[in-house]
Order: C-alpha cells, then sequence, then structure tokens
C-alpha cells in the first residue's frame, strides 16, 4: 500500500496507469472477439510488440521479394490485403520465405517458429487487413461431419486434389499438392486465401460449418484401411490397371515360358 | 500290334504297373515297392501279384488299351503304327519328388478352395469395408487355388508323364469329293421328294412364314433407342432458374460469391436431385477481378457476337461438362484462369469464354448466361445457347 502510496503521484503514475488500461482492454477485445482461441492463433493485432516484431522479421527474410511495404515487387505479389491466414498458410507449410524462383513453392519444413509466424502474420493483418488466421474450433475435424464434405469435396475439389486428397498435376510444372500432410487449420486457410494457383473459396460460398466438414473428410480419408495393402498412391484405375497389366502380363509371359519350356530328352 | 493289344510286353508292363503303383500311393495305400527306383525299372516279370487284374483308376484307359498313348483311328486315314509309352519317366527319383510337390499343391488348391468359401462365409458384405475385405479375400483364395491347380498339372506333365514327341498330321479341310457327291444326291432327292418346285403354295407360305422371323432381330434394335431428338440441344437451365451451390443446395448472391479467383460448382434450383438433369446441366461459377475477361467477337462462342451483360460483377457461369468427351473439367487454376479437363488434359481460357487453348477438346465450354433475381440471388436467363457436353456430328 505505502508503494503506491508513495508512487501515485509521480508524473509518469498516470500515463503507466493509460497503458496498463489499454493493455488489458486490448488483450480482453482479443479474448472475445478470438472466442477462446487456442495458443497456436496469433494474439489481436492490437499486440504492438507482437507487430513491431513481424515487422522487423518482415524487413529480414520476406523485404527482399515483396518491398519493403509489402507493397510487391515485380518478383513478387503485394502482401497488402492477403491477411494473417495467408502468411501463416505460406509460412507454416514452409512455401514461404520461397527459396528460388520456380513454378510453385513446395511444401516443407517451416523456417519460423510458431510465435514468429504469428508475428508475421499480426504485421501483415495490421498493414492491409484480409482473413484472418482461424480458430482452433473453427477447424476442429471433429465438429464437422465427413459424408457431406466429401460431396462437397468430390465437386469442389478432387479434380485437382484427387478423390482422397493424393493430389495432381496441373500446367506448366504446377501441381495440386497431396493433403496427407496439411493440418486442418492449413486446409481451412488454404480454402480461404486460395494460395498460387488454387482458387478461392470464401467464408459466404463454402461456410465455416462446411470447410470444417470438408477437414472432416480430408482428415478421416487418411484413415481409410487399404484391404489389398498396397495402396499404389491412392490415385485411382490409372496405377492400378498398370500394375495388373505389366505385373500379371510378365508373370502370364513367365507361365507360358515354363509351362512350354523343353526338358529332358525326347524318346525316339 | 495294331488293334489287339498284347498284354505281355516287359517294358509296357513297366509302365503300367508304375502308372496304378502312383495311383495306390496317392490313395494312401501303398508306396513302396515303387518308391525303390529298381523295381519301377526293372519289374518285368510278367503281371503283377496281388489283384488278378490290374486296378483301373478312374480317368485312366482300361489296362488293356493303356499301353499306346491314343486308339487307333479306324478306318479313316492311312494306318498310323502305334506309338509306345516309354518304360517309365527317365528320372523315377524325381519324378517321386515332383509327385509330393504336385500332391502338396492340390492339397494348396484343395484347401484355398475350402478358404473361398469360408471368406464368403466370414466377411459377408453391407459395408464398404465389407466389401473390401472381402473381394480381397474372394478373389486371393480362389486365384491361389486356381493357380495351384495349375501349377501341379503342369509339374505333373513336365516331371512325372514321361517325355514323348507327339506328331499329328493335319488334314485338309475340304470334304471329300465322294461326300459331296452324296449331299447332292441327297440334297436332289429331297428336293424332289417335297415337291417344292411342283407346289407353289406350299412354298410360298413356307417363304412368308420365315420372314417375320427374319426381320424379327431387326426390330430388336429398337431398343438401342429411342433417339435422343434435340435432348442433347438442351438442358433444364431456363429464365428464372436459381443457381444452387452443389452439395449444399443454398442460392448464392454476387455479394457472397464475391472473393476474386473462387469457383463453385452450381445446379438448377429444382434439379439438384435429378441425376438425368444434372448429367447434362452441371455448371461452374468464376469470380474474375474487374477487368480480367476478355470477351470479344472472336473469343466468344456465339460466332459474331459480344454478350458480355451474360456476366454479372465479372461472374462467369460456365457447363462442367468437357466439350471433348464430357469428362467433369473443373481443374481451375486461378493464377492463369485456366479450365483444365482433367481426362485429356484440355485446356480452356476461363477469361475468353473459355476458348480451347490446348488439347482435344475443339470447341469452347458453353457458357450460361447469368443474371440477378428480385431477391439479389443469381439466375440463369435462358439455357445454354450451344449443346453443351461432348461435340456430336449433327451439333448445330
Amino acid at each position: 500500500m505505502s508503494w503506491i502510496t508513495a508512487r501515485r503521484r509521480h508524473p509518469a503514475a498516470g500515463i503507466a496507469i493509460i497503458a496498463l488500461v489499454l493493455l488489458l482492454m486490448g488483450a480482453g477485445y482479443a479474448v472475445v472477439t478470438n472466442g477462446g482461441t487456442a495458443t497456436a492463433a496469433p494474439p489481436a493485432a492490437s499486440n504492438a510488440a507482437q507487430i513491431a516484431q513481424g515487422r522487423s522479421l518482415f524487413e529480414e527474410s520476406c523485404s527482399s521479394c515483396h518491398g519493403n511495404f509489402a507493397q510487391g515487387t515485380s518478383q513478387a505479389p503485394t502482401l497488402i490485403g492477403v491477411g494473417a491466414a495467408a502468411v501463416d498458410f505460406q509460412v507454416s507449410t514452409g512455401r514461404m520465405p520461397g527459396q528460388e524462383q520456380t513454378a510453385e513453392n513446395v511444401r516443407g519444413p517451416a523456417h519460423f517458429s510458431q510465435a514468429q509466424i504469428a508475428a508475421l502474420a499480426a504485421y501483415i493483418q495490421s498493414i492491409g487487413g484480409g482473413p484472418p488466421v482461424p480458430s482452433a474450433a473453427q477447424v476442429n475435424p471433429a465438429a464437422g461431419s465427413y459424408g457431406p464434405g466429401q460431396q462437397l469435396f468430390v465437386a469442389n475439389c478432387a479434380a485437382c486434389h484427387n478423390f482422397v486428397g493424393a493430389g495432381g498435376a496441373l500446367t506448366y510444372g504446377k501441381s495440386a499438392p497431396a493433403l496427407t500432410a496439411s493440418t486442418p487449420r492449413q486446409i481451412y486457410e488454404a480454402m480461404l486465401t486460395g494460395p498460387e494457383a488454387m482458387p478461392v473459396f470464401n467464408d459466404l460460398t463454402i461456410t465455416p460449418q462446411e470447410k470444417r466438414n470438408i477437414i472432416a473428410y480430408v482428415t478421416q480419408v487418411r484413415s481409410q484401411s487399404n484391404p489389398g495393402g498396397f495402396s499404389l498412391g491412392r490415385v485411382g484405375p490409372v496405377t492400378e490397371g498398370l500394375v495388373a497389366f505389366l505385373g500379371l502380363l510378365l508373370f502370364l509371359v513367365l507361365a507360358a515360358l515354363w509351362i512350354t519350356a523343353k526338358h529332358g530328352k525326347a524318346h525316339e | 500290334m495294331s488293334n489287339s493289344n498284347p498284354s505281355g510286353d516287359s517294358g509296357d508292363t513297366a509302365w503300367q504297373e508304375y502308372l496304378t503303383g502312383g495311383s495306390r500311393g496317392a490313395h494312401g495305400q501303398s508306396a513302396g515297392h515303387q518308391a525303390d527306383p529298381s523295381a519301377s525299372a526293372s519289374t518285368s516279370s510278367g503281371e503283377p501279384e496281388g489283384p488278378s487284374a490290374p486296378r483301373r483308376v478312374i480317368g485312366t484307359p482300361s489296362p488293356a488299351t493303356s499301353r499306346t498313348m491314343l486308339p487307333q483311328a479306324g478306318h479313316h486315314g492311312p494306318q498310323r503304327p502305334p506309338r509306345e509309352l516309354p518304360p517309365g519317366p527317365e528320372d523315377p527319383i524325381k519324378a517321386k519328388k515332383a509327385e509330393r510337390i504336385v500332391a502338396t499343391l492340390f492339397i494348396l488348391a484343395f484347401l484355398a478352395g475350402l478358404g473361398f468359401i469360408a471368406s464368403y462365409e466370414i466377411f459377408g458384405a453391407g459395408s464398404l469395408t465389407k466389401v473390401l475385405r472381402s473381394n480381397l479375400a474372394l478373389g486371393g483364395t480362389l486365384s491361389l487355388s486356381l493357380l495351384a491347380l495349375a501349377a501341379g498339372a503342369t509339374i505333373w506333365v513336365r516331371n512325372v508323364m514321361p517325355t514323348v514327341e507327339l506328331t499329328e498330321q493335319r488334314h485338309l479341310l475340304a470334304s471329300d469329293p465322294k461326300d459331296k457327291e452324296e449331299f447332292k444326291e441327297t440334297w436332289e432327292e429331297g428336293t424332289d421328294a417335297s415337291q417344292f418346285v411342283k407346289r407353289p403354295i406350299l412354298r410360298r407360305t413356307l417363304i412368308a412364314a420365315t420372314i417375320p422371323l427374319g426381320v424379327a432381330p431387326i426390330i430388336l434394335l429398337r431398343d438401342t433407342g429411342p433417339l435422343p431428338g434435340k435432348s442433347l440441344e438442351h438442358t433444364v437451365w431456363r429464365n428464372g432458374l436459381r443457381l444452387l451451390v452443389y452439395g449444399t443446395n443454398r442460392p448464392i448472391t454476387p455479394a457472397e460469391f464475391a472473393s476474386p479467383g473462387s469457383i463453385i460448382s452450381v445446379v438448377p434450383e429444382g434439379f439438384q436431385n435429378d441425376d438425368d438433369a444434372l448429367a447434362k446441366a452441371a455448371t461452374v461459377i468464376i469470380k474474375f477481378r474487374p477487368g480480367q475477361m476478355v470477351f470479344t467477337t472472336e473469343n466468344h462462342p456465339v460466332p459474331n457476337k459480344v454478350v458480355e451483360n451474360w456476366t454479372v460483377e465479372n461472374i462467369v457461369a460456365y457447363s462442367k461438362i468437357c466439350t471433348h468427351v464430357g469428362c467433369p473439367a473443373a481443374l481451375y487454376e486461378q493464377t492463369t484462369h485456366h479450365i483444365l479437363c482433367p481426362c485429356h488434359q484440355s485446356t480452356f481460357d476461363a477469361a475468353q469464354g473459355a476458348r480451347v487453348l490446348f488439347g482435344p477438346a475443339t470447341r469452347p465450354l458453353p457458357q450460361l448466361p447469368i443474371g440477378v433475381d428480385s431477391q439479389g440471388f443469381l439466375i440463369a436467363t435462358g439455357d445454354f445457347p450451344v449443346p453443351v457436353g461432348p461435340s456430336y456430328w449433327e451439333r448445330s
């Protein structure tokens, strides 16, 4: 008590109290708006320190291609307005920062920690808005139903990603990646932001609940057993037919050779 | 030695005894004397001791004729010298070993056959997983059974049966001139006796009786119809039908479908569960950034027409059915705005009236004219102006 009494008339006290109240309000707002997000989701954009950290990370690792103010260059598009979801997807799947100019960036180990990704996402969110990172509840596969999810997946996703998410080829060296390693959050973010050549499926066209259904299907189908023992990449009848054709044809040729091979010496 | 088979040849008896002895062994009675190689090679002292007549095994020729490979051809064809079997397999030890292998394979085939029946009972059907497992088990056991049978039969032929080279003469396919002459005589005799020529009423009614039967198969060809008529030229889309998002069956407004680079499959309202209708009416809508779409007369599907008012707020609707052979063309790259068909890689430029960029398709994906109804939902303002789906020769 005496500690406060001694300092409450200090000239800096007013400023300190305002800062404290602002911080509490910011944190409270963040909790309310995110509806109890998981720890992995970045806190609200009001966290100035996080934004500052994100900005310095951006200037170190991203600005050479995306420009000092994320305005885009001839090398890379602008990031103003892409939103935290796009940043979280691109950086957490290891596609960004891009290593070289190729047809597309492929999935790999992430170059940043979760906290650093959250800071980058907060910075990009702060400069232009855009779709935020979905909450853990939003992407929970257990809250989805994979029956309706499959119907949507087959109609809108399977053309590129294959009916069990095994991926497939596109044009000019691009490809639709396999979804076998994607986390539910990454699947959600990909639908929301349309990374690279992928089209966008916003929350009004495919609602969050429908997205959860799709996530439930994509994650459920991974655990489906392969009763034949071989998945053959689960890419459908082409590989199966090829294996059957080449494998069994060889077997039949060898069998025919064995049956008709001369052995011993014919009697007179 | 042609038709009557003397039964006391030394080598023949050995072979015969080998056959019957072997069959006894397979029946589990005795394999003793036959396991001794000298016994099967040199038992030549006349008929076997035990049974008065050699035991005949089901499926083998009678002992009296079992010495020659084939019965004599009778009075047809030239007489050929009888072919005699060698006294036994070249290597009796090897034959014995092969016999065991063959027996093992046949037992395996027997067990796999039982397994087939058992898997039918055990796995059953009723769910996807059950059907998958059942298919695997049924196919696996049946293949194993048939393979083991085939392998056993092959080893039997190759290692147990004596090696004999057979030569068979080919015969002329044409009939004997004598046979031809006989047939001609019979034919003419029949014609005379039936009085086919003399009695026109019988002849004509007989011909009349057969005509409907001859025409009947042609009538059955109708089952391949009915002819498609004009049905290939239109779909169920018509003015005022809302576009429902496929799978959720929700109508959609341009404000909801607002993110550039979006694509979604849509179906006509009221037909969302009508597979026959959807087979032709499946459609995708794509949202562009302002100014991305280029509609000129040369790119547009309809000759000499610029119909940009078909699009609403940079949303354009195309048939989802490839114009090549009708696969669902829905691989969409939002960066290049190419629509690809997964079957044969036909590539269409969605920003330019879906004109063909590459691949076997020869005409653009038909564009559906769309508008907005009073409640703001996307609607069709008419049917596709050109037939959807694979091109065909009478396509207008």
